[in-house]
């Protein structure tokens, strides 16, 4: 059914639809909306869930990760300084292997005090072991945590489903809500493995040092490469049921293309209005949208980009005296592999909020197409130097 | 039909400062805040002006100068209250005002350091600091403005919200009890207790004002009316109404036992000074076991 839904509401109607049966939250700008639809929804009976609102972010984790652990499929949402203080237990949710999802409503970080959005706080946890993907708009992000838990029930690895904050948490959009029928036959009843249970008890979370460690590490990683095929498959089966399909990257106006946009979340609907308004002029750019960034797509990027002359990557954080957390990936994608050589330039755009309007991205176009080298690896647009 | 908009004015940056250089210092208490901050963002009938106000006053009563004073807060609507005081604040992450004031504290015993901030944040993210630092009977001066819900982000349940309340993710009413602040502060160590509603100004300013004579970590909440986030679910009216019912409600019992403090919905809040008493502060601890043992062991190895 054809709905007008924020991001914050395509969220929870998604985790409804995926029958959770523990959220526990804490509230933050701007993921707020998630949560209070949730706790609306266990009142009047839309959905059977248990609903707690702890006292922090770090126990919001750590309450999901216990009801996971038990079996239950279970749920949170946050934002920014929210999501820097779930660190410790990110890295808890991955290394135990619990396959829970969340949604994180990108926002930056502080000081100073921001609430808008910049995706500085889910860069930062590219390291923790959770698969992540970048949405563009409400529909992706509704469709995007239904088949988070496929993939994350699949190889056991927890998910985080990105938005941007504002421009889709608070932005209210037409969603194609599928039926229940339809997400039931997709995502079947949740079952764990290897969980909590008296009947048949096991010891979680036992030390292990040089002996085994490195081995569960090692299949940690080996999840992760399986998740791309998880998301594949998971992508094509939700395509069958309900027509809507997005892949790992997604190309647009490629074909022949000697410069490409790099771009994830929302600027890229911004970029595709300037792909097409270029291409009238007759300028041969074209745009890749990365939508799963853990694990990396290495190979597609490799095949996608690896014959271009120019790629101008658009990065909405940055890695302090590195640069552009995207661009260094797709540099390192692009490194030491069979193909020419593309020189990649990597902007730095939209900190805490700031607008990247159609004429920024015609500036990041312009000056790719000028450049003779990059004359850095970051180049900030906007920041008025 | 035709609209006639208003003509849209350029940004004239000398008229404005202008304005705030005249409009600044109008009230008697304009020192102490930062002009050009007001007017604030809170809502109308919000408890929050009240106890800025309040804080204000006794800085005043006590004769303190803004260079003697720093105040540090967290995040929410209270936190606010940093920003538009016209001194040495700092506005910090959600839920570490205390520690934060722990170690201006250390650094510098010399000022009164206010920590002053919400409920949410000083007992639900920031909990754990709070009863440490009350335990420590580090000097500091904690002003907890107690509005039973997290105002900024909505309106949503947190650790003071009362059993059976309505809040923005309790619609069918709350399934927790809310603490007991002055009884968790009394039970953590602190020197100092006392509650008052934002229809106690005077109570309040006297309160504040002897607080900063205590030595040690002394704490005062403020329940203060929220019209949005915690009035309107529980149907206590607006922001005047919210206030007639704290007239209505609350019974003044000095030295009353902070166990019988409980607040529930509409039933009777205590208000008043519950503790008031004496024990070294840390840094008094500190300089007696610590310090002076080191330097007796130096000065008995030099011998
Ligand atoms: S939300 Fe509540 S606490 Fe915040 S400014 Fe408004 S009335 Fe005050």
């Amino acid at each position: 059914m054809k709905k007008v839904l924020m991001g914050d509401h395509a969220v929870s109607h998604a985790a409804m639809l995926s029958r959770v049966q523990v959220i526990s939250a804490y509230p933050i700008t701007p993921q707020t909306y998630v949560v209070e639809e949730l706790a609306e929804a266990c009142r009047d009976g839309r959905l059977k869930a248990k609903f707690v609102m702890v006292e922090s972010e770090h126990s919001a984790m750590a309450c999901i990760i216990g009801a996971c652990a038990a079996g239950s499929r279970a749920f949170t949402a946050t934002s920014s300084h929210g999501l820097a203080l779930m660190h410790e237990m990110l890295h808890w949710a991955s290394g135990a292997r619990l396959p829970v999802v969340m949604a994180n409503c990108n926002r930056a970080l502080g000081p100073p005090w921001n609430i808008l959005c910049d995706h500085s706080d889910s860069m930062s946890q590219r390291d923790t072991g959770w698969i992540q993907f970048y949405v563009e708009s409400n529909q992706e992000a509704l469709d995007t945590v239904i088949q988070a838990y496929r993939i994350a029930e699949k190889v056991l690895l927890p998910v985080m489903v990105n938005l941007d904050g504002f421009f889709l948490t608070h932005t209210a959009e037409v969603v194609d809500v599928p039926d229940q029928d339809q997400v039931d036959a997709y995502l079947p009843p949740f079952s764990l493995p290897y969980k909590l249970d008296v009947e048949d008890p096991h010891s979680f979370g036992a030390i292990c040092l040089d002996d085994n460690f490195m081995a569960l590490k090692h299949d940690m990683q080996a999840a992760m490469d399986l998740a791309r095929d998880a998301a594949l498959e998971a992508d094509e089966a939700f395509a069958e049921i309900f027509g809507r399909k997005y892949g790992l990257l997604e190309p647009y106006r490629m074909d022949h293309a000697d410069t490409v946009l790099v771009t994830n979340g929302t600027i890229t609907g911004t970029a595709r209005e300037v792909v097409d308004d270029l291409r009238r002029r007759g300028v041969s750019v074209g745009l890749l949208k990365v939508r799963m960034l853990r694990p990396f797509p290495f190979a597609p990027v490799r095949s996608l980009l690896g014959d271009r002359e120019r790629i101008a990557v658009i990065d909405r954080s940055v890695s302090y005296g590195l640069a552009g957390g995207l661009a260094c990936e797709i540099r390192s994608a692009l490194y030491g592999h069979d193909h020419g050589r593309p020189r990649v330039f990597g902007y730095i755009a939209g900190l805490g909020g700031k607008d990247v309007v159609p004429s920024d991205i015609e500036e990041i176009v312009n000056r790719t197409l000028t450049y003779e080298q990059p004359p850095r690896d970051d180049i900030w647009i906007g920041a008025g130097t | 039909m035709k609209r006639h908009l208003r003509e849209l004015q350029p940004f004239n940056k000398e008229a404005e400062d202008k304005h705030i250089r005249e409009g600044h210092g109008l009230h008697p208490l304009d020192a102490y805040l930062k002009p050009g901050r007001i007017p604030h963002i809170w809502c109308p009938g919000c408890g929050l002006g009240v106890a800025l106000t309040a804080y204000i006053e006794a800085l005043h009563r006590k004769k303190f100068p803004v260079d003697q004073c720093s105040v540090v807060s967290g995040i929410g609507c209270t936190g606010r209250i940093a920003g538009y005081l016209d001194m040495d604040t700092y506005h910090t992450t959600h839920g570490r005002a205390i520690p934060f004031a722990t170690g201006l504290a250390l650094a510098r015993p010399d000022l009164h350091i206010t920590v002053f901030s919400g409920d949410g944040d000083l007992f639900a993210i920031g909990g754990n600091h709070m009863i440490h630092a009350a335990r420590r009977n580090v000097n500091l001066k904690v002003i907890c403005v107690n509005n039973f819900n997290y105002g900024m982000t909505g309106g949503q349940a947190g650790p003071t919200t009362p059993i059976d309340a309505k809040t923005s993710t309790t619609p069918m009413g709350n399934a927790e009890p809310g603490f007991n602040l002055p009884h968790l502060a009394h039970a953590s160590g602190a020197i100092y207790v006392a509650r008052w509603t934002t229809f106690h100004p005077r109570q309040l300013v006297h309160s504040i004002s002897e607080s900063f004579d205590r030595k040690g970590f002394t704490f005062i909440e403020v329940i203060a009316p929220c019209p949005i986030g915690y009035g309107r679910p529980n149907k206590l009216g607006d922001g005047l109404e919210e206030m007639r019912y704290y007239r209505e409600m609350s019974e003044v019992r000095n030295g009353a036992d902070p166990g019988t403090a409980e607040i529930r919905l509409r039933d009777k809040i205590l208000v008043g000074k519950f503790v008031d008493k004496e024990r070294p502060d840390f840094l008094e601890n500190y300089n007696n076991l610590v310090i002076a043992k080191a330097q007796a062991g130096k000065k008995g190895r030099a011998a």
